[in-house]
């Protein structure tokens, strides 16, 4: 038994944003990306820290450099694919340095429980010559979030937090602490913070030189821990993969333990392999320990016995080392695989109901709308990154011509076309395809879990805010025809959508609607069928909505999950619903 | 003391979160160490979700791996017999017998197995089935559905009602709390 009275237990993203306001940060501007939100969410809710949601990654880290230029410590937070928009600041602040320390969270997401791919965010760390630390627990989040700051500052560097899927969403014990301001005055410095080619050519030397003053500090720092055990095995591990070694070899084996990933320490981890008789790595994703362990004449096994594709456990981890795993039960049934659907009520459904229809190629995007891909509705065929349907769609029809443009749409979510839509349709306005553009408004950053945006009005804490015109946004920007429907209105999505489709111009359509999941959305009563008029055609199942299925060969509705938006019954040709 | 592994399964939206919350503060408030490991994100639109609740001297890992579960607590039947694979030889599940179709069984793509319940107990599992729906129905809500579970969940452990108690007033809003215990109650008695 433990003595937890001092104890809080806490999800490691609020744990890192426990640490934000323990080292007295000051200002944190983010774009949500699961599983990274929480963190920007959890730090929202202290009020002494200034917190927003910026329109993308990259003007959020922007920002937070701004912050830490005029000499308070400040933050930002993003999913892998978030860092990738958020590159070009990342790389030549590694140059400039920091004023006030500055810490940039990167979740990854091994698994890819909620993301597009799963690249390993270590290879930013490297190629930007950034340091990161990588938590394993709350625990280590809290504490490694404040030690951050300190790096930061005595390196004169951002500092990269690694989070990933099961430390960010895991909840364990953590001990909190008091808050503490620092404060920088803030000192024109030219040939610092001004990176033209003479200046950046002098700061260039200063990074390698910091570099190697880091890897001196990787080699005795309380981020880096060996726990010696059995000699037999010798464990080089970090973050998540740490807890699956220790859950499966206890204290049988020796590890080491790097909570910084980026330098690697040399001679700590030769001092380490000339301790066991063995020595292995066990990191998720790409091999990057394991290369640079390589690359120090060590003879180590990784990637060969554990693989690069996919999230770790510890049966995994046991089998992989020869281990018996536990026995179970199981079913002779065949179990009916259960995807994510779009909600009953979801703005999304008449839309994409109105595309699969029209026969319509959709290029999609990132939100809950990627969803429209699912059978039944089947309508997205290609889904890459945020705001990249509109690129797409303008050089698909660019190539396809008279071929594509009657029939081929861009479906870009509110949220996602302020991150990175905006630009794509600058491109189909100046080079001048005859591009359809739909934005689905459904008035919220749906996908992560409600934030608000440039579009809603509203701020992070849920306060007005300043509010973007999506219309008046678009005809600026030279479309002509910008037309607003209801996609609960499955008559007029038709009529419209037919109408841009067949003129030869490029034109936005709003498919304008809130989430149904939105506290403020009023919802009508939910719908029966009567079973004496339906004739079983089926024609409402081709929404797939989850609230309807057929029972006896009549069409049923589930009244706990309907909220009466009454797509269904202008399908149905004998006027079931009711 | 050895580690023990609870997993709440169920439908995303059925309210798991609210579940491992609570046996999350109950535990630590027991002294042990604990590990709550959730799903965020694309998978709560409705899909089949998972929640790990560990708890012991000290937890390392925070999931559950196959062959592990204590117990596995179920929202929903066929998500009951899709972790079973989970469950360790001398488990226990505690499931609410409600169906809830998935898009394949609602397109006609696949069937939703019957007999669930026959089916579970005669791999020889320990299974505890109710109707938690009617019984939260009965306390006042359909949401109450994961604080009967608990309620029915309590049974199995060796710890004072009043515990349980203090978990959910530090968990539920306090003008839904006596709505809830009732449920609570409804689950443990029934």
């Amino acid at each position: 038994m433990n003595d937890n009275k001092d104890k809080q237990i806490m999800l490691g993203n609020k744990a890192v944003a426990r640490g934000l306001y323990e080292a007295g940060v000051c200002f944190i501007s983010s774009y949500p990306g699961t599983p990274s939100t929480e963190v920007t969410e959890e730090a929202a809710k202290y009020d002494e820290i200034y917190c927003e949601w910026a329109p993308n990654e990259k003007v959020a880290m922007e920002s937070a450099f701004g912050a830490s230029l005029a000499g308070r410590r400040s933050f930002c937070a993003q999913k892998h694919v978030g860092l990738n928009v958020a590159a070009d600041p990342l790389y030549t602040m590694s140059y400039t340095g920091v004023n006030a320390g500055m810490v940039i969270v990167v979740a990854d997401d091994a698994g890819m429980h909620s993301s597009q791919n799963e690249q390993d965010s270590r290879h930013h760390a490297i190629a930007s010559k950034v340091p990161m630390i990588e938590p394993s627990d709350s625990e280590e989040a809290l504490e490694y979030t404040k030690l951050a700051y300190e790096i930061s500052e005595k390196f004169d560097t951002p500092v990269l937090l690694k989070m990933c899927t099961r430390v960010a969403h895991s909840q364990s014990l953590v001990t909190v602490g008091e808050r503490q301001v620092p404060d920088f005055p803030y000192e024109k410095d030219i040939a610092k913070y001004v990176m033209m080619p003479g200046n950046a050519k002098k700061r260039h030397p200063i990074v390698e030189e910091r570099t190697r003053k880091l890897i001196e500090y990787a080699e005795n720092c309380p981020l880096n821990r060996v726990e010696m055990g059995g000699t037999e095995i010798g464990i080089i591990t970090c973050s998540t993969s740490y807890q699956y070694v220790k859950e499966v070899f206890g204290d049988s084996v020796s590890v080491l333990k790097l909570g910084m990933t980026n330098p690697l320490p040399e001679k700590l981890i030769k001092d380490f392999a000339s301790k066991v008789d063995k020595l292995f790595v066990v990191e998720e994703l790409d091999p990057i320990i394991e290369n640079h362990v390589k690359a120090l004449g060590l003879t180590v096994t990784g990637k060969e016995l554990l693989p690069v594709c996919d999230e770790f456990s510890q049966n995994l981890i046991a089998k992989a080392f020869g281990k018996d795993t536990a026995d179970s039960f199981a079913l002779s049934d065949n179990i009916p695989m259960r995807p994510p659907v779009m909600c009953a009520g979801c703005p999304h459904r008449g839309l994409f109901y109105t595309l699969k229809k029209n026969n319509c190629t959709v290029l999609g995007d990132i939100g809950c709308y990627t969803l429209g891909a699912v059978p039944p509705l089947g309508a997205i065929e290609m889904t890459l990154c945020m705001g990249a349907s509109i690129g797409a769609l303008h050089g698909f029809n660019k190539v396809r011509g008279k071929e594509s443009e009657g029939k081929t749409v861009a479906v870009i979510g509110d949220s996602t076309f302020m991150h990175s839509g905006m630009t794509g349709l600058a491109n189909v306005a100046y080079n001048q395809s005859n591009s359809t553009i739909i934005i689905v408004d459904n008035s919220i950053t749906g996908m992560t879990g409600h934030q608000q945006n440039p579009t809603t009005g509203y701020n992070i804490k849920g306060d007005p805010a300043g509010k973007i015109d999506l219309e008046a946004l678009c005809k600026a920007m030279g479309f002509e025809r910008v037309r607003v429907v209801d996609p609960y209105n499955l008559k007029q999505c038709d009529e419209v959508l037919k109408e841009e489709l067949a003129v030869a111009a490029p034109s936005v359509i709003i498919s304008r609607r809130p989430c149904a999941l939105l506290k403020y959305v009023k919802h009508n009563p939910p719908l029966t069928v009567n079973h004496d008029k339906c004739v079983g055609c089926k024609s409402c199942m081709k929404i797939g909505c989850p609230a309807i299925s057929m029972k006896n060969g009549k069409a049923t509705i589930d009244n706990t999950l309907c909220v009466g938006c009454n797509v269904c019954s202008q399908l149905c040709p004998v006027g079931a619903f009711v | 003391m050895n580690t023990k592994n609870i997993m709440i399964v169920g439908v995303g939206g059925q309210g798991s979160l609210l579940a491992s919350k609570l046996l999350g503060h109950l535990l630590m408030s027991q002294g042990y160490d604990v590990k709550v490991s959730e799903v965020h994100g694309m998978s709560q639109r409705g899909g089949s979700v998972v929640t790990y609740v560990r708890y012991g001297d000290k937890v390392f890992s925070p999931v559950i791996d196959k062959g592990q579960a204590d117990y596995i607590v179920s929202f929903e039947l066929l998500e009951a017999a899709r972790w079973l694979p989970f469950l360790k030889k001398d488990g226990q599940i505690v499931t609410n017998t409600q169906q809830i179709d998935p898009m394949p069984v609602i397109t006609g793509a696949a069937e939703y197995p019957d007999n669930l319940v026959e089916k579970l107990k005669a791999t020889g599992a320990k299974v505890d089935a109710l109707d938690c729906l009617t019984l939260a129905e009965q306390a006042g809500s359909a949401k109450a559905v994961n604080i009967v579970l608990l309620g029915r969940l309590s049974h199995y452990f060796d710890l004072p009602e009043e515990a349980w108690m203090k978990s959910l007033e530090a968990n539920v809003p306090a003008k839904f709390l006596d709505m809830n215990k009732k449920a609570f109650e409804l689950g443990k008695n029934n």
